[in-house]
C-alpha cells in the first residue's frame, strides 16, 4: 500500500509531542464519539503496481475503434505530440488558480493568450478563462441575456441533445422560457423565427454548424435578433470555425461552444472545454474568471485575474454565476494546439475533414437505398437516411473495428469524418455498408 | 516576457497534418472566413515559449502550497499515466455501452467507494467542479420539495463563514439566501438557526470542519433543528480531507454532499481546473440525481435515467479523465490509507499551528482540523504590515501563500492548510520563514510592503486592470 | 439655491426645487477604496427611498448604494462609466444620477449632523 506521505514514525511522535497530544485520535476530540465511523467498508490499500494493473484491466475492457465516424459533439482529432509535451509540464498541471499573480504569471499569460485566440476565432472582443463544457457555456450564455422584460430564449437551429438538456436544467426555476423552433429541411426556418421573435425575446440561440452538420445562415438569424432587440447567442464548433465566417461578423453578441475538438482527446467525453466570448458591451455580464493585462510596481507588463467583483467569492448570492473551478488546463491545451496548428494548420484540419465527409457522402449516396436526409451545405458531419437499416449498418461496421455514425432513429444516421480517417478507411466502410444494406 | 502573438512570423508553423487524397472542399463564398489571426510559430519557438511560461508558474511539484480551503496535496504521477491509457482516452462518449464496459465499471466502482466514504446511498459523477456539485445538489433539493408539493420552501440557509459559492449556487438553483451568524465558538449560532428555520427552509448548507478549520461540535443539534423544520442538510465537502475515514457526513446527519475530487482525492488543479464535484445523497433524494446514472446489471454495467431526474448539468458524464485519477487514489490508499491521510493532514495543521501561534494568533485551546486561520489584526495595528504583506513576503521565500482574507468573519485572515503530504522538515521551514517575516514586520515593515522582490513581477496594479480592462492582446 | 443633505447609508442628495442629484459621501468613497466600476441605474426607473439604487465595485468588493429619496430617475452620469475614479477624487462632485422627487426628502441629515454621525 502506498499513502504518498512523507513522514516517519519518529517524526510523527515528535510532532504529536509538539502539539501536546498523546496520539492522533486525541486531535479529533471535538468530534462527538457517537459519530466516529467504524472502519470504512472498502478494500484495503494496494501497491501502486497493483493499482496500475487494475486500472489497465478496466481500460482494456473498453473497445478502442481504429476508425471513428461518429462526432455529434465529441471529435477524435490528430493531436500533435508537442501539445501534450508542453501542457503536461507539472508547473502547469499542479498549480492552483492564479490568485497570487506574482507567482502565477505563466498561468495568467497562458490564459490571456487563450482568451485572445478565442476572441479572434469567434470574432468577438473578450473571452473568459473557460467554463465546464460547451453545454454549460450555452446555458450560461443565454442566462446572460435574460431580465424581467425579456425572458424567452428561442432555439433556432438543431442543437446537440446534451446542450438542449443542460439548457433545460439551467433555465428551470429562473423565470426563463425555452422555445424550440420547428426546422425546415433540418435547418433554421427564418419565417418561423421572424414570427416567434418579439420584444419578450431575450436571446436567439443557434449552433454553427448545426447538430446535423449544416452551415446556418447566421447573418440572417442575427438580423432577426437585431430587429426585435434580442441578443444573438451562437454555439460554434471552433474547429469548423477556422473556415467559417466568424459569428461576431454575423451579428452574434455572445459566442459559446465546446473546444474539446482543439487538441483534447474524446476520453469518453471526459475532457470538455466550454468557451465563452462576447462583444465589449456584454463584458460585465460574462461569468467566470477573466485575465487582464496591467503593469506591476515597476511599470512592467503583468497579468492578473480581473473584474473579480462579478464573481461568487465577492458578490456571493448576487453573482451572475457560481462558477469557481473551470477547465483551465484544457484551455491551456487548446491554446497550445491552436498555436501549434497556426491559421494554416487550423484551415487544413477543417478542410481535410469537410473534404473527407463530402467524399464519404458521395460513396454512401451511391449505395441503393441510402440518401441524404437534408439538402443544406455541410462540413464534416451529415445525415443519411436508409429505411430501417441503421442498426444493420452500424453492427456491420463495428464488427470491422469501425465506429459508425450516430443513429438518430431507425432510419437516420449522423456521420462525421475528421482528418484522422483516411480515404481508404472510407472506401472500406462504404463497401461494408453496401453489403449490409443490400443483403 | 513576450506574448506568443509577438513572436508570430507569417509563414511559420509547428504541426502538420495529412492532406487527404480526395477532392478538396471549399466553403461557399458567403459563409467563408476572411482571415484567421492566430500565431504562426515553429515548433521550437512554441516549445520555448510554453517552457518559459511554465517557469513563471508554481505548482505543488515546485514547493509547499499551504493554501487554506484548497487542499493542495501532492498529485501522484501514476494517476496521470492511468488517465492516458488509450482504453480511456480513445473512447467516444456515444459509443455503445457494451463497448465501454471498463469505463462504466470505473464509474460504478468509484460511485460505490465515494458512497461508503461519505455515508451516502447513491452518487453521481457528472458535476465538473465543487460549485457545480453544489448547484446539482440544490437542484435535486428543489425537485424533491416540489415533488412533495411543498413549493414554498425557497430559502437556503448558509453560515456567514461559508464559501462564496454556497450563496451563488443557491441563487442559480432558484433559491433565496438567508445568512446565519456564527457563535462565540465559531460554529453555527443555534439560537439564530432556530429563529430562521421554518416552513420556507429548503436546506442548510454547511461545511464540517467549518471554514475556520474547527469541527462543528453541535452538528447533531443542527441536524435536528433543520430536519425538524422539514429542511434538508447539505454537506459542502470542501473540508472532507480532515475527516475522511474518521467520521462520515451521512453519520453526522447530512442528507446530501458534494465532494471536490481535485482537493480531497488528489487530482491536480491544473491552474484552475478541470476539477470534479460528485454529489452523493441519501436514498430519498436518489431519484432526482442527474441523468444518466450508471448501474450494475447482471455481470455488466448500463446507463439508466433516474426516475425523477433533474436532467443533465453538463455534457456527457462529467470530467471522466479527472475522476479516473481519484479512483486510482482510493484504490491505492484503501480504508487504512484514507484514514491516515486525514489524520496526518490534521496532525500537520496542528503542528504548523503550534510552531507559529505565538506570533500569528489563532483559536487557542482547541485542536484545529486540517487547516487553521490566523488573524493579523494586532500585527497590522502595531506595524502596518497586513495579511497581504506577509503573504507576498512568503513568495520571496519560495512558499505559496496561504489563503488571504477568508473567511470573511476574521479580520486580516490567513488560512493555512499544509495537507498530509508535506514533511515535518518542510513545515519547520515554513514556520521559520513565518517567524522571520514576523520579526521583519517590527524591524523593517517597509520591506514587507515592497514584497515580493524576487518573483516574476512586482505587485501588479489591480485597480488599473479593473478600471480599464485589457482582456485580449492587441492586433 | 441647492441644499445638500446626507443619509445614514452615506449617500448625499443635492436638491434644487423638485430636482435632486445623488452621490456618495467622501467618507463612503474612502471606506470603499479605489472604485473601478459604477453600475449606473436606468433612466426612467422609479426608485423608493431605501431601495438599492446601483452598485459600485472596488477591486475586491462590491457595495450597494441605496436610494436616499423617492422619485424617478431622469438622468445618469455617464462620465462615471469611463472614469469611475471621479468618485474617489471628487465625491461631492461625482453625481451618480438625477431624480425628479416624489415629495420633500425625509429623514436626512445636514452636513454638520452627518459629520457628527460618522464620528460617533
Amino acid at each position: 500500500m502506498a499513502n504518498y506521505l512523507s513522514m516517519t514514525r519518529a517524526e510523527q511522535e515528535a510532532m504529536l509531542a509538539a502539539v501536546g497530544a498523546k496520539n492522533v485520535t486525541e486531535l479529533y476530540r471535538d468530534v462527538p464519539s457517537a459519530l466516529l465511523a467504524k472502519p470504512l467498508n472498502i478494500p484495503s490499500g494496494v501497491s501502486q503496481q497493483e493499482t496500475a494493473e487494475r486500472m489497465e484491466a478496466m481500460a482494456k475492457r473498453n473497445t478502442v475503434f481504429d476508425v471513428v465516424l461518429r462526432g455529434a459533439g465529441s471529435y477524435r482529432r490528430y493531436i500533435p505530440s508537442v501539445v501534450g509535451a508542453l501542457s503536461k509540464r507539472s508547473e502547469f498541471l499542479t498549480a492552483y488558480t492564479p490568485y497570487q499573480a506574482e507567482m502565477s504569471q505563466g498561468i495568467l499569460q497562458s490564459i490571456f493568450e487563450y482568451q485572445t485566440m478565442i476572441a479572434r476565432l469567434t470574432g468577438t472582443d473578450v473571452a473568459n478563462a473557460s467554463v465546464y463544457s460547451g453545454a454549460s457555456a450555452a446555458a450560461e450564455g443565454v442566462l446572460m441575456t435574460a431580465d424581467r422584460n425579456r425572458n424567452v430564449v428561442i432555439v433556432a437551429t438543431a442543437i446537440r441533445p446534451d446542450v438542449k438538456e443542460v439548457l433545460r436544467t439551467y433555465t428551470e426555476g429562473r423565470g426563463v422560457t425555452l422555445k424550440f423552433l420547428p426546422l425546415k429541411d433540418g435547418r433554421c426556418d427564418s419565417d418561423a423565427l421572424r414570427e416567434a421573435a418579439d420584444k419578450t425575446t431575450a436571446a436567439i440561440y443557434a449552433e454553427q454548424p448545426d447538430f446535423y452538420g449544416m452551415i446556418e445562415d447566421l447573418a440572417a438569424i442575427g438580423a432577426i435578433a437585431k430587429e426585435v432587440g434580442a441578443k444573438f447567442v451562437v454555439g460554434l464548433d471552433p474547429a469548423m470555425g477556422a473556415i467559417l465566417k466568424a459569428p461576431g461578423a454575423c451579428g452574434a453578441d455572445i459566442v459559446v461552444g465546446e473546444a474539446q475538438t482543439l487538441g483534447l482527446p474524446t476520453a469518453f467525453g471526459g475532457l470538455q472545454l466550454g468557451f465563452m466570448a462576447c462583444k465589449q458591451k456584454e463584458m460585465r455580464k460574462l461569468p467566470g474568471r477573466i485575465v487582464g493585462e496591467t503593469v506591476d510596481a515597476e511599470g512592467n507588463r503583468a497579468y492578473v485575474l480581473t473584474l473579480q467583483a462579478r464573481e461568487q467569492h465577492i458578490r456571493r448570492d448576487k453573482a451572475s454565476s457560481n462558477i469557481c473551478s473551470n477547465q483551465a488546463h484544457c484551455a491551456l491545451t487548446a491554446a497550445i494546439y491552436m498555436a501549434a496548428m497556426g491559421p494554416q494548420g487550423m484551415r487544413e484540419v477543417a478542410t481535410a475533414s469537410a473534404s473527407l465527409a463530402h467524399y464519404f457522402a458521395r460513396l454512401l449516396t451511391d449505395i441503393p437505398g441510402i440518401s441524404m436526409a437534408y439538402g443544406g451545405e455541410f462540413l464534416q458531419e451529415f445525415v443519411t437516411v436508409a429505411n430501417g437499416k441503421s442498426e444493420a449498418v452500424l453492427k456491420a461496421l463495428a464488427k470491422e473495428g469501425i465506429l459508425g455514425g450516430l443513429p438518430l432513429d431507425g432510419d437516420r444516421i449522423l456521420w462525421c469524418c475528421t482528418e484522422t480517417v483516411r480515404k481508404e478507411d472510407l472506401d472500406r466502410a462504404a463497401a461494408i455498408i453496401r453489403r449490409a444494406v443490400c443483403d | 516576457m513576450r506574448l506568443i502573438f509577438e513572436q508570430s512570423v507569417p509563414g511559420k508553423r509547428a504541426a502538420t497534418v495529412r492532406i487527404p487524397e480526395v477532392e478538396a472542399y471549399c466553403v461557399p463564398q458567403e459563409a467563408a472566413r476572411d482571415g484567421l489571426d492566430l500565431p504562426e510559430v515553429a515548433e521550437v519557438d512554441l516549445v520555448r515559449h510554453y517552457t518559459a511560461l511554465s517557469k513563471r508558474a508554481f505548482g505543488v511539484d515546485d514547493g509547499c502550497y499551504p493554501l487554506g480551503s484548497c487542499t493542495m496535496k501532492y498529485n501522484p504521477k501514476l494517476h496521470e499515466e492511468i488517465a492516458e491509457y488509450p482504453g480511456f482516452t480513445k473512447l467516444h462518449p456515444l459509443q455503445p455501452v457494451e463497448t465501454a464496459q471498463g469505463a462504466l465499471e470505473a464509474m460504478e466502482t468509484l460511485c460505490g467507494l465515494l458512497a461508503e466514504i461519505t455515508g451516502m446511498d447513491a452518487v453521481t459523477l457528472q458535476p465538473a467542479a465543487g460549485a457545480h456539485g453544489e448547484y446539482t445538489a440544490l437542484k435535486m433539493i428543489r425537485a424533491y420539495h416540489m415533488g412533495r408539493n411543498d413549493a414554498k420552501r425557497n430559502k437556503i440557509i448558509v453560515p456567514d463563514s461559508a464559501h462564496g459559492t454556497n450563496p451563488a449556487s443557491a441563487t442559480m438553483a432558484g433559491f433565496e439566501v438567508v445568512n446565519v451568524p456564527s457563535d462565540a465558538e465559531k460554529g453555527v449560532d443555534l439560537d439564530a438557526l432556530r429563529a430562521v428555520v421554518g416552513e420556507d427552509t429548503a436546506a442548510l448548507m454547511l461545511t464540517n470542519p467549518t471554514t475556520l478549520g474547527l469541527f462543528e461540535k453541535n452538528i447533531a443539534e443542527i441536524a435536528d433543528i433543520v430536519h425538524g423544520a422539514g429542511g434538508v442538510l447539505y454537506y459542502d465537502g470542501a473540508n472532507l480531507n480532515a475527516v475522511m475515514g474518521v467520521v462520515r457526513p451521512g453519520d453526522m446527519g447530512f442528507d446530501v454532499v458534494h465532494l471536490n475530487l481535485h482537493k480531497t482525492f488528489s487530482t491536480p488543479h491544473g491552474g484552475g481546473g478541470p476539477g470534479s464535484g460528485p454529489v452523493g445523497c441519501k436514498a430519498f433524494l436518489a431519484d432526482f440525481l442527474p441523468s444518466p446514472a450508471v448501474a450494475k446489471q447482471g455481470e455488466g454495467y448500463v446507463f439508466v435515467t433516474p426516475e425523477r431526474t433533474i436532467g443533465k448539468v453538463t455534457g456527457w458524464y462529467g470530467n471522466f479523465s479527472v475522476y479516473l485519477k481519484a479512483l486510482a487514489y482510493i484504490i491505492t490508499l484503501g480504508k487504512e490509507g484514507i484514514r491516515s491521510a486525514a489524520e496526518t493532514a490534521v496532525l500537520n495543521a496542528n503542528y504548523l499551528k503550534s510552531l507559529i501561534e505565538d506570533d500569528y494568533p489563532t483559536e487557542r485551546g482547541r485542536y484545529c482540523m486540517h487547516e487553521f486561520v490566523v488573524s493579523l489584526e494586532k500585527l497590522k495595528a502595531e506595524t502596518g504590515v497586513t495579511a497581504m504583506d506577509v503573504a507576498k513576503a512568503m513568495i520571496d521565500k519560495g512558499i505559496h501563500p496561504p489563503t488571504m482574507y477568508f473567511p470573511l468573519i476574521v479580520h486580516e485572515a490567513l488560512m493555512f492548510e499544509p495537507t498530509e503530504t508535506e514533511s515535518k522538515e518542510t513545515l519547520d521551514r515554513v514556520a521559520a520563514v513565518l517567524k522571520e517575516i514576523y520579526r521583519t514586520a517590527y524591524s523593517d515593515p517597509a520591506a514587507l510592503h515592497q514584497a515580493p522582490m524576487h518573483a516574476a513581477i512586482r505587485r501588479p496594479d489591480e485597480v488599473r486592470a479593473a478600471r480599464s480592462p485589457v482582456l485580449t492582446a492587441k492586433n | 439655491m441647492a441644499t445638500i443633505l446626507f443619509s445614514k447609508s452615506h449617500e448625499w442628495v443635492s436638491t434644487d426645487g423638485n430636482a435632486a442629484k445623488i452621490g456618495i459621501s467622501d467618507y463612503a468613497q474612502n471606506e470603499l477604496g479605489d472604485i473601478v466600476y459604477v453600475g449606473l441605474p436606468e433612466v426612467g426607473a422609479a426608485i423608493r427611498k431605501g431601495d438599492v439604487l446601483c452598485d459600485v465595485e472596488s477591486v475586491k468588493a462590491v457595495s450597494e448604494i441605496y436610494a436616499p429619496v423617492s422619485g424617478k430617475i431622469v438622468a445618469v452620469n455617464t462620465e462615471l462609466e469611463e472614469v469611475p475614479e471621479l468618485i474617489n477624487t471628487d465625491a461631492m462632485g461625482a453625481w451618480i444620477c438625477e431624480v425628479e422627487l416624489d415629495g420633500a426628502p425625509e429623514d436626512l441629515m445636514t452636513e454638520e449632523a452627518y459629520k457628527e454621525f460618522i464620528k460617533g
